[in-house]
């Protein structure tokens, strides 16, 4: 006997399970999110947190490397063994090609592509369609493929969007016995074009001197 | 029914010989062979041709015995000289003048029937069974069951060693690369069904190419984990061939598997995805072909205090349930690291603004700058290809040097607020050089 089930009004199939969870709220999975500032305004600091939440939760991440400029010594919490880093030796071409294959391949929870210190003409001479593809690519999976940069880029292709400001540098101390301690951030999330203001600090890391 | 060749010290000559009449050898040892001749009575006619047969071609001196069963055949091959042809049902009879020492067995057996007074297998068999098994127990039994020419048992075959490899000699030198993987394809295929027929996998291949006049082409596609995809095989080689392309036209191909026991994986329900290792080899190979096999892998610390020291390697495989912090979770309660408590984000509502912990962007090379420092030493202006920046703020200098044994380093470092950012610079004070180390982002 066929039973026939009751619509919901307004209801939408839901194509994502899941999140990532940081410091900054949900990441969405299977989308592209864009962190973007200028340097030193943490955007490698939150990347980090969320290569540490990703390997700890047993998954491989990729990271796309662009301008060869992460220091494993100081990605803190992060399982080094599940990474899989890729360097790119400032060219940006091999960057998305490199992307677009290991969003491919899935499996990946997530794959960030760092274009923090290319210079923003050459990321924005990146055709759009590029995004659109690298979007589709991760659609209905569970990957979450995050880009930093100084700017945004993606335009509509990006479901969130972090802009992060640097606000104030925190010392510690007097010279000679200064202590760099660390530097307030604001970071506004923009998603479905509506913006949440947000603020995290980051602190250097005790242990790394 | 089975032969048994007793030559000593010519155990070649034995096998070969026994290679001869049957595929189903038992090297029993350096001085026998037993092997299966059923079924040769329609080449040489009885067993009587047979054993003669084996004689002739043996070339050597040497004892052959046919029996019903294997150690029947071998004691009489043992302890005959020429040709023994023993009838099914008169082992006994024919065994009987035997010597007892043929047998074998333990010293303490051996004493005993000889304080017995037992001499051949005639009289051991002869006695009591039921008096033998409560005396001598099993070892007894079975030794007067030998003796009795009535023991049955299967032949111990060889194993021959498990060797995967195929060679194609084209009937001309084959220059392009295509033709060249259509036949890798055929050969790799041949070698994924022989190895599959044996519930095997290979976490190696092994291609060798013979070239016309240059020398030979080899190339090596290590596996992370045992596979037994052809297509992947022939997809990684020809990303490999493509990258380094053999330098002249192939004469000969020769394509070897290194056996191993195939790659058993248990998924659970609620594990985490992982990428699969055949793809995920293809698309390694690919990125490697992209920007070159050295900038790609999984960091890996190197343990020194000198900066920015690490190696590449692969990426493993998480163990599950090393982590006690993983083990035993739920699958809908998020876990959350001592790593990212400290980093504030597992914060409830309302809670303190989360800290993370900084990361440094590093400049690859150290950018080498122009510095111009307070007479404390203490930097106030900064010239370099990244920029000309004036210092606002400054901490250091902290000391770093090591390895005075060998390679020394010694380093001044500097952590200063200057320009649009924050950098970490540090003085060598090796070669009296600044350099721009990186920038804290």
């Amino acid at each position: 006997m066929l039973v026939a089930l009751p619509i919901t009004p307004g209801f939408v199939p839901r194509q994502r399970t899941d999140f990532l969870d940081s410091a900054l709220g949900p990441i969405p999975r299977g989308a592209l999110t864009e962190i973007a500032g200028p340097a030193s305004s943490g955007r490698t600091t939150f990347l980090g947190s969320l290569l540490a939440a990703v390997t700890a939760n047993d998954e491989f991440c990729a990271l796309i490397d662009v301008d060869n400029a992460f220091d494993p010594a100081s990605a803190a919490g992060v399982r080094l063994s599940q990474i899989l880093w890729v360097r790119c030796g400032g060219n940006i071409d091999h960057a998305i090609r490199a992307a677009d294959l290991l969003a491919q391949a899935g499996g990946f929870g997530l794959v960030a592509i760092d274009l923090g210190n290319t210079p923003v003409k050459t990321v924005h001479r990146l055709p759009l369609a590029v995004w659109f593809r690298l979007r589709h690519a991760v659609q209905n999976t569970k990957t979450a493929l995050i880009t930093v940069s100084q700017r945004v880029h993606a335009h509509s292709c990006s479901e969130l969007k972090i802009q992060l400001a640097r606000d104030r540098v925190v010392w510690r101390g007097k010279l000679p016995g200064r202590l760099l301690e660390g530097i307030d951030v604001s970071a506004q999330c923009i998603k479905n074009h509506r913006g949440e203001q947000h603020t995290f600090y980051v602190r250097r890391d005790p242990c790394s001197r | 029914m089975y032969a048994a060749i007793h030559a000593p010290g010519n155990f070649p000559v034995l096998v070969e010989c026994a290679g001869q009449f049957s595929p189903l050898v038992e090297e029993t040892s350096s001085d026998n062979v037993i092997f299966d001749v059923r079924g040769l009575r329609l080449i040489f006619g009885a067993p009587q041709h047979i054993a003669a047969e084996i004689h002739r071609r043996l070339g050597v001196p040497g004892n052959v015995a046919i029996a019903s069963n294997p150690d029947a055949a071998l004691l009489a091959a043992r302890g005959i000289a020429g040709i023994t042809v023993i009838p099914t049902g008169r082992e006994a009879a024919i065994l009987a003048p035997l010597p007892l020492y043929l047998l074998g067995g333990s010293p303490e057996l051996a004493h005993t029937l000889d304080l017995w007074g037992i001499r051949t297998l005639g009289e051991f068999a002869a006695l009591p069974p039921i008096g033998i098994a409560a005396r001598l127990g099993e070892e007894g039994v079975h030794m007067q069951r030998l003796a009795s020419g009535t023991a049955t048992r299967q032949l111990r075959l060889r194993a021959d060693p498990l060797e995967f490899r195929e060679e194609f000699e084209p009937e001309s030198t084959v220059d392009l690369l295509e033709p060249l993987l259509l036949l890798m394809g055929r050969i790799l295929n041949d070698l994924c069904a022989r190895l599959d027929r044996q519930s095997l996998a290979t976490h190696e291949v092994r291609i060798s190419l013979k070239l016309e006049q240059a020398p030979e082409h080899r190339v090596t596609l290590s596996l992370p984990v045992p596979m037994l995809d052809s297509k992947v095989f022939l997809k990684l080689l020809q990303l490999e061939l493509s990258e380094k392309p053999p330098q002249a036209g192939v004469e000969k191909i020769s394509i070897e598997m290194i056996p191993v026991a195939p790659r058993t994986v248990q998924h659970g329900l609620f594990q985490p995805p992982s990428p699969e290792p055949e793809k995920l080899e293809i698309t390694l190979a690919r990125i490697r072909n992209l920007v070159g096999a050295e900038n790609v892998g999984a960091p890996e610390l190197i343990d020194t205090h000198r900066p920015d020291r690490f190696r590449i390697s692969t990426i493993h495989r998480p163990i599950r349930g090393a982590d006690p912090l993983v083990r035993g979770r739920s699958p809908d309660r998020p876990v959350v690291t001592l790593d990212q408590r400290d980093q504030g984000i597992a914060r409830g509502p309302g809670g303190p603004p989360p800290a993370l912990k900084f990361v440094l962007r590093r400049f690859r090379p150290p950018c080498p700058a122009q510095v111009w420092c307070t007479s404390h030493g203490q930097p106030v202006r900064i010239h370099s290809t990244k920029g000309d920046w004036r210092v606002q703020a400054c901490a250091g200098p902290w000391l770093a040097s090591g390895d005075w044994w060998s390679d020394s380093w010694d380093l001044e470092q500097w952590d200063i607020e200057a320009g649009a950012g924050l950098f970490r610079i540090h003085h060598n004070r090796r070669i009296r050089q600044w350099f721009v180390e990186g920038e804290y982002d």
